[in-house]
């Protein structure tokens, strides 16, 4: 009987896509570029998004770092942009307060989280697993949609009279819920909610998808073991966004409510100039706790995709398997599962009871092993290989560097007690910025080095890639690295200026020379920018299979049109990673070449394998 | 045979998938809000109040409505699609009163004096809770309506009842999603 469905069902989807292929000469520049139901458009539409925020967010962080490493400049000149927000030369400090908000919601949502996880699942899960599209390409084109609208949300808030919302990323009540506060906390948080409640909506459209096409739409042949280490890494990516991002919504809407309806559920006690607010009862801390339960699997949602990639990019370019392929999906599971027992070391000083300090802090220390297990694959890996330097390779390389440094430091913040004097400092700000912004933003840039041939059928110029990485690489590491000794001598984060303070007198000239550093890596990016655009439409032609990889999308034509393959799905037959078997002829074996075909290099249980395929 | 193109492994369809990956979203957004509800009333400062009688009624209703709901299955299943538009018709109506009856359960509580703003969180919470499942019931209730209207215009056959099905579960999860909710309010009120 189940059978049966099934097939009913496959030959469904298979009429469908017959239709769909009809409809494609007829379809209007609207259908194919606007509204379009391919994954591959809606990959490259959440890229140029992702790139426009980045821009943006890129933006911000310049001039606040002029801010900080610069306190004293006139900063006259930013008037025709910034208007109003500059007074007598200087930055307006709510605004500066506004900048950080901005650029820390902008990364880690509409970048990292919809420009990363958007572009890359979208675009490689069907062409990876051997799918003709997503699940559901309807629910997919509202996925994008809600993020759009979600963006324009985000953008409008930036141009009110009050300004955007200014309480920090994470907007902890009673600074966000009370426009009494700051300027901020007016209509430009109710913007952010409204934003981030779309935002929600069409990351869990994603999610959903993602999940489904993944296990219903494999192709033949494309077992559970067999995918590549990318899939493994956008699956899990998408079980955290189901499983955590309801409770920031949960989170945002009691906000709402305390914000807008008058209930108590974050506030209490509060006076403002001597009258005491209407609200009692209500607990601040209870909305850190339903804001990390997101927040911490948050961070794993960034970077898991940006590991995935990596892995595929470092074994293609090592000409070698990856190292422990089941050690990684496994290391992969488990930092899912743990994402979501540790969110209370973002708590570590809200007065939590010590017991319980100690237990979060022991699972906390506990990730360090999933995540040095994959330090540790991706370095043998590389170990002894035929390495191709690509500039993909580079920047996925610059990720498992940046991993490690950050996640060296993300170990002594687990402790609750070091914790005590490195909270909120700018120990914090380099350990997050290295192991979640920084590799998280190299998987981003070596995922689009890698499948640019793919999405636009051109490449990218190599020269300037290296460039871009080697600036990038540098620039980064001299902003963060300092900001660990600004951190250990106490700097708080989001503080608009020290030099009223005596003790920080002495650390001035390290901020600018962050600042400095700072601002000449951004610039970097544009080199990026140029040859992105530039490449799109001027860029050397591609071959089929420019870096000579195992996997499926590589089998499809140079720009695959609506449907992926022309023709019947291939089979697949082989696990991704058959790099250099000793053996075979070429160092790669795609993953659709039966094992039939190659006797030479089959190992003895694929000599089995090769006698049932017939 | 030869135009498969999905693993036999799996032998769920997509669609129903997907409609359990969009329930576990909820699950877990009301699964947060009732930890919140705990959490925030370990810390004391918490009013008590009577549990409005009506829940009892609503509670009854909504069992019924799944009632109703599997017949309509049932029947769609056995190619009776008149009678599956008519249960449906009645598991709608039966929705539309447990909706009511929890309109009755605010108006109980209100007249204790428990309100949802300018008071107790506790209180709040009550109507957060309520509020929000009533709004999943609204969604439900659409996602009836349309079935109503397939299954009413043949679009649906006995091969392909796929909608009525899923419209059931979406429906049946409802009326688990507030026993739960109902047993907890229940203890913890
Ligand atoms: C060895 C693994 C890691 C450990 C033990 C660890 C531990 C910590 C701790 C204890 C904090 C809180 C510091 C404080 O606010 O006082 C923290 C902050 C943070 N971590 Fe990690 N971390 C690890 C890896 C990561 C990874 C892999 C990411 C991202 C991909 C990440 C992203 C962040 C972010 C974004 C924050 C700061 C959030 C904020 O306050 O704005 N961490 N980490
Ligand atoms: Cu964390």
């Amino acid at each position: 009987m189940a059978t049966l469905d099934i097939h009913a069902h496959t030959a469904d989807t298979h009429d469908h896509h017959d239709e769909h292929e009809h409809e494609h000469h007829e379809q209007g520049f609207i259908a194919k570029y606007i509204f379009s139901e391919d994954h591959k458009t809606i990959a490259k539409q959440f890229l140029i998004s992702g790139l426009f925020w980045a821009l943006i967010g890129g933006s911000f962080s310049a001039i606040f770092r002029l801010q900080l490493g610069f306190p004293d400049a006139n900063l006259e000149w930013l008037k025709p942009l910034l208007g109003e927000w500059i007074q007598n030369g200087k930055l307006d400090p709510e605004f500066y307060l506004a900048l950080v908000t901005m650029h820390g919601t902008i990364m880690v949502f509409f970048v990292l989280t919809a420009g990363l996880s958007g572009t890359f699942s979208n675009f490689l899960i069907p062409l990876q697993v051997g799918a003709r599209d997503m699940a559901s390409g309807f629910l997919n084109m509202l996925s994008y949609w809600f993020f759009f609208i979600s963006s324009v949300l985000m953008f409008i808030s930036l141009f009110i009279e009050t300004g955007p919302a200014s309480g920090g990323w994470v907007i902890y009540p009673p600074l966000s819920a009370l426009p009494q506060a700051m300027s901020g906390s007016g209509l430009g948080m109710t913007l952010w909610l409204s934003s981030m409640a779309i935002f929600i909506v069409s990351s869990l459209l994603g999610s959903i998808n993602y999940i489904t096409t993944i296990i219903n739409l494999r192709t033949v042949g494309m077992t559970f073991t067999r995918l590549p280490l990318t899939i493994w890494a956008f699956f899990l990516t998408a079980i955290i966004g189901v499983l955590s991002f309801p409770v920031l919504f949960s989170a945002a809407l009691l906000l709402i409510f305390d914000r807008s309806f008058g209930t108590s559920f974050y506030l209490s006690e509060i006076y403002i100039g001597g009258q005491a607010l209407h609200n009692m009862g209500g607990s601040p801390i209870l909305f850190q706790h339903l804001f990390w339960f997101l927040g911490h699997p948050e961070v794993y949602i960034v970077l898991l995709p940006a590991l995935g990639i990596t892995s595929e990019i470092i074994s293609t370019n090592s000409r070698k398997p990856i190292f422990g392929y089941k050690a990684m999906i496994g290391s992969m599971m488990g930092i899912t599962f743990l994402s979501f027992i540790v969110w209370a070391h973002h708590m570590f000083v809200t007065g939590m009871n010590p017991f319980l300090g100690s237990v979060f802090m022991l699972l906390t220390l506990i990730i360090a092993v999933p995540s040095a297990v994959k330090a540790f694959n991706y370095i043998t890996t590389l170990w002894r290989g035929n390495i191709v330097f690509t500039p993909a390779m580079l920047f996925s390389i610059g990720l498992v560097s940046f991993f490690i440094s950050g996640g060296v430091t993300g170990i002594i913040l687990g402790n609750a007690a070091l914790d005590i004097q490195l909270h909120d400092t700018y120990y914090v700000v380099a350990h997050f910025h290295l192991v979640m912004g920084s590799a998280s933003f190299f998987g981003f840039l070596a995922g689009v080095y890698h499948w640019f041939p793919k999405m636009f059928g051109r490449m990218l110029d190599e020269k300037l890639g290296y460039i871009h990485f080697w600036l990038s690489f540098i620039g980064i590491y001299l902003v963060f690295f300092p900001m660990h000794y600004i951190g250990i001598a106490g700097f708080p984060r989001r503080y608009y200026s020290f030099t009223s303070y005596e003790a920080f007198s002495t650390f001035g000239d390290l901020n600018m020379f962050i600042s400095i550093a700072a601002i000449t890596t951004l610039s970097a990016q544009l080199i990026f920018g140029f040859n992105f655009f530039y490449s799109i439409f001027k860029g050397r032609k591609s071959t089929q299979n420019p870096w000579s990889s195992n996997t499926l999308e590589w089998t499809a034509p140079i720009i695959p049109g609506h449907g992926n393959w022309e023709g019947d799905i291939p089979h697949v037959y082989r696990w991704p990673y058959d790099y250099s078997k000793p053996g075979a002829k070429e160092d790669f074996i795609m993953q659709n070449v039966p094992l039939s075909q190659t006797p030479e290099s089959n190992l003895p249980f694929e000599k089995d394998l090769a006698l049932e395929e017939k | 045979m030869p135009t498969i193109n999905v693993t036999t492994e799996s032998g769920m369809n997509a669609k129903k998938f997907a409609l359990w990956l969009f329930i576990v979203s909820i699950v877990m957004i009301f699964a947060s809000l009732t930890s919140a509800f705990l959490v925030r009333r370990a810390e004391g400062n918490w009013i008590i109040y009577d549990l409005p009688s009506a829940l009892w009624i609503s509670s009854f209703i909504i069992v019924l409505s799944s009632a109703s709901m599997h017949w309509a299955y049932v029947a769609a299943k056995k190619n009776n699609f008149p009678t599956a538009g008519k249960a449906i018709v009645v598991t709608l109506l039966l929705g539309l009163s447990f909706g009511y009856t929890q309109f009755m359960a605010w108006s109980e509580l209100v007249d204790q004096k428990v309100f949802f703003a300018f008071a107790n969180p506790g209180g709040s919470f009550f109507y957060v809770l309520t509020g929000l499942h009533a709004f999943h019931i609204i969604t439900g209730l659409l996602y009836l309506l349309v079935t109503w209207y397939k299954v009413n215009n043949n679009k649906i056959s006995s091969k392909n009842i796929i909608q009525v099905e899923m419209c059931a579960t979406f429906w049946h999860f409802l009326g688990v999603l507030w026993l739960y909710l109902f047993v907890f309010l229940f203890m913890y009120h």
